[in-house]
């Protein structure tokens, strides 16, 4: 991150709101008024509008570092659907509704059509697996009119959203639109962009999320004795928190270069890697956690579920390892053995 | 600092001048890389070539950034970085001037006398002084410290009686860093060690023995001292600093692009092999090989830029060598699993050979510059735990 005053305030912002009672809470069902409402204090939901749509003008690495903090204190809202829609939205020239937003379709291989409707636009397929769809002032749907893009503005009253969460309690719906009508814009907005966009700030939570579970282990291992000594004083269990501590920095590394590389170039390798990375990082580093942890660990009241819980679902969003790496695997084997070498050096890493 | 600021890898510094460089290497390579067995360098930085070495030395890469009144060329460590990169990823000869240039020279650099600095810097620079690694010894592997090498002062110099071994190119080096006892450990292990300067084609009493690695190469050798005479002026540093400097010299052998791209010659014919339409299967591997390698290539280049800082970046880069070395040694099983042949080291085609030479030299990725579960412990130090 280059902007630490930016990373200061926002691990301070999370790291007040997301208490171990908010995330309990949040758990249950109950969303967190206070952490959103002190995130949009911040401006953190408007963070990757550009400037001359009214937004903070940041680096967009920057914004996207926002979202490593709030992996960091596994924030149990919307923020990053809301950045991805609200950035839509500006794009598209349309008002952002106040309040948590959310995207769609998420899922690949998932299309929304519009047609024309008078000044609206008449939605109809449906997108699974749409997060927090019911807790959203609006869905912002990114669907298609014969080859061409419209950005459409949904009220989820107005769908029909079916329940459904990820393993961290995270709501999860499929939405059907049949029939709906919706405020909309054409622009020139590619679906698959919206999906890089969403694989990169995944990988940027899950770093941060890793980060934390790292952190967690080590302190738990320095603190919990067994056969009169703090079991971080074993070699087994240090060489299992330094592997941890490797896949939490691989996994951040993935993700900075994919943040900085994002705006300039959405077909970059570094996308793709940043989400196989973190994604594989994130299943081999739950798992030390566990490990470390032992059966406290495994509790409804320690903390560390939050964070691993979330590892367990970010890494299959917005692409799994194994999506993201057969189209890497395929752009590299279509360009061929001799070019393997210049796309890593051009992957912006 | 908590233990992850410890650990904290810094943004790579922007470095646009680098791809002018970057052209630059690979036009050099294009006309100067000779024609050689394409497992000529597997697991060993490209193979040992007196005469490219000459060459990269003539073009201004070897001692990069080093003063130039010491032959070096006053380069960012990033543009060094450049260097090496491109040349490990062509498989190119460098493994002559390897050592020289990336631990020798930098520690004679900072520790050495300006007799020392003046003597040797500007030959390492051109690429015509050769130097090997004397730390390992037949009892003392990763407890370094334990090292029986001793050397007494003698005549006005040092008498040195003592075996190294495991000691990559001393048949064919100019110089040894040589770390011996010259006092008594005591409470502190790591007191009474002291590097010396050896010539080993000009003293008596050195004896090198080549040790036979399981591809039948020969890289290892054991170097027996019997009374060796060593001069006064041999004394590299200070006397009882071995230890610090030894471990300093390590952070510059960790981090560096060697340490993920060992198997790279085996990923670039297995992508050959596998055509421009492959399996999903082997797409997913090859993706993920891939992103495992753009992860590494900012880590190190990361180190790379904290060096460049004045950082001592000695945690980050055992962590990156732990990474890389691990990614290295998974190649040669992922490549086997897609392509169904049986590896072979005297087969025609470059696949098959390559695999071969890539899988037998592989147990070493995790043992040369400090094996995996010394490094995770150092790792582990870091973080506090220890």
């Amino acid at each position: 991150m280059s902007d630490p005053l930016l990373r200061d305030t926002a691990e301070r912002l999370f790291a007040a709101q997301c208490t171990a009672e908010v995330l309990r809470s949040a758990d249950q069902g109950k969303f967190p008024r206070a952490l959103w409402d002190a995130i949009e204090r911040a401006g953190y939901a408007e963070s990757l509008v550009p400037e001359e749509s009214g937004g903070p003008g940041l680096a967009i690495a920057d914004a996207l570092s926002i979202l490593v903090c709030a992996g960091r204190h596994a924030a149990p809202v919307p923020l990053a659907e809301t950045m991805l829609a609200a950035k839509l939205l500006a794009a598209a020239g349309l008002e952002r509704p106040a309040g948590p937003l959310t995207i769609a379709p998420v899922r690949a291989g998932d299309e929304v059509n519009a047609r024309r409707d008078g000044a609206r636009w008449r939605l109809d397929g449906a997108a699974r697996r749409v997060p927090w769809a019911s807790a959203a002032a609006a869905i912002v749907v990114v669907a298609q009119d014969d080859g061409r893009s419209v950005v459409a503005c949904v009220r989820p009253a107005d769908a029909r959203a079916t329940g459904g969460a990820n393993v961290a309690g995270e709501p999860r719906e499929d939405v059907a639109f049949g029939a709906v009508t919706a405020e909309g814009v054409e622009a020139p907005i590619d679906a698959s962009q919206v999906f890089a966009l969403g694989a990169v700030m995944r990988s940027a939570q899950m770093a941060g999320a890793l980060q934390r579970v790292l952190e967690e282990s080590v302190r738990y291992a320095s603190e919990r004795v067994q056969f009169g000594r703090p079991i971080g004083r074993f070699q087994a269990v240090q060489q299992s928190l330094a592997l941890l501590a490797g896949h939490a920095a691989a996994a951040t590394a993935a993700a900075e270069a994919a943040m900085e590389v994002v705006a300039r170039d959405p077909a970059s390798p570094a996308i793709a890697a940043a989400k196989i990375r973190a994604g594989e990082a994130a299943s081999v580093g739950a798992a030390i956690a566990h490990q470390v942890h032992g059966a406290i660990g495994f509790t409804q009241e320690h903390v560390l579920h939050h964070f691993t819980r979330r590892l367990w679902s970010w890494r299959d969003e917005f692409g799994s390892e194994a999506r993201w790496s057969v189209m890497l695997g395929g752009a590299i084997a279509a360009g061929g053995a001799d070019r393997l070498w210049q796309t890593l050096t051009e992957a912006g890493a | 600092m908590s233990a992850l600021d410890r650990l904290r890898f810094t943004q790579p510094p922007a470095f646009p001048e680098g791809e002018a460089l970057r052209a630059e290497v690979r036009a050099f390579l294009a006309e100067h890389l000779p024609p050689r067995a394409i497992t000529a360098g597997v697991g060993s930085w490209g193979g040992y070539d007196l005469e490219f070495s000459r060459k990269m030395g003539k073009r201004g890469w070897i001692g990069m950034t080093w003063p130039k009144r010491y032959g070096g060329h006053e380069r960012n460590a990033l543009a060094r970085y450049v260097v090496l990169e491109e040349m490990l990823a062509a498989g190119a000869p460098v493994s002559a001037h390897w050592i020289a240039d990336r631990q020798s020279g930098p520690l004679i650099l900072r520790v050495g006398t300006e007799a020392q600095k003046q003597a040797i810097l500007p030959r390492i620079a051109a690429g015509e002084c050769m130097f090997c690694i004397g730390m390992s010894e037949p009892d003392s592997g990763s407890d370094l410290a334990s090292v029986r090498t001793r050397a007494v002062p003698a005549d006005g110099g040092w008498r040195v009686n003592g075996t190294k071994l495991w000691t990559s190119n001393a048949h064919r080096a100019d110089y040894m860093i040589l770390l011996a006892r010259t006092g008594e450990a005591g409470e502190q292990r790591h007191a009474g060690l002291t590097q010396f300067l050896v010539d080993l084609k000009g003293t008596r009493g050195i004896s090198i023995r080549p040790v036979h690695n399981l591809a039948g190469e020969h890289h290892f050798n054991e170097v027996s001292f019997q009374d060796a005479r060593l001069p006064a002026e041999s004394v590299l540093g200070a006397v009882g600093d071995g230890w610090a400097q030894v471990t300093s010299e390590l952070a510059f052998e960790r981090s560096g692009p060697e340490r993920f791209l060992s198997s790279f010659t085996l990923l670039v014919e297995l992508a050959r092999t596998l055509g421009p339409a492959p399996s999903e299967r082997a797409r997913i591997a090859l993706g993920r090989i891939v992103a495992h390698l753009i992860a590494l290539r900012r880590l190190s280049r990361s180190v790379a830029g904290m060096l460049q800082a004045g950082e001592n970046p000695a945690l980050q880069a055992a962590l990156v060598k732990d990474l890389g070395t691990t990614l290295e040694q998974e190649i040669p099983e992922i490549a086997r699993q897609l392509v169904e042949e049986e590896p072979d080291p005297g087969s025609t085609r470059d696949f098959v050979t390559v695999l071969a030479q890539t899988m037998m030299n592989s147990p070493s990725f995790t043992l040369r510059g400090g094996t995996r579960e010394i490094l995770r412990g150092i790792i582990a130090r870091g973080l506090g735990l220890r």
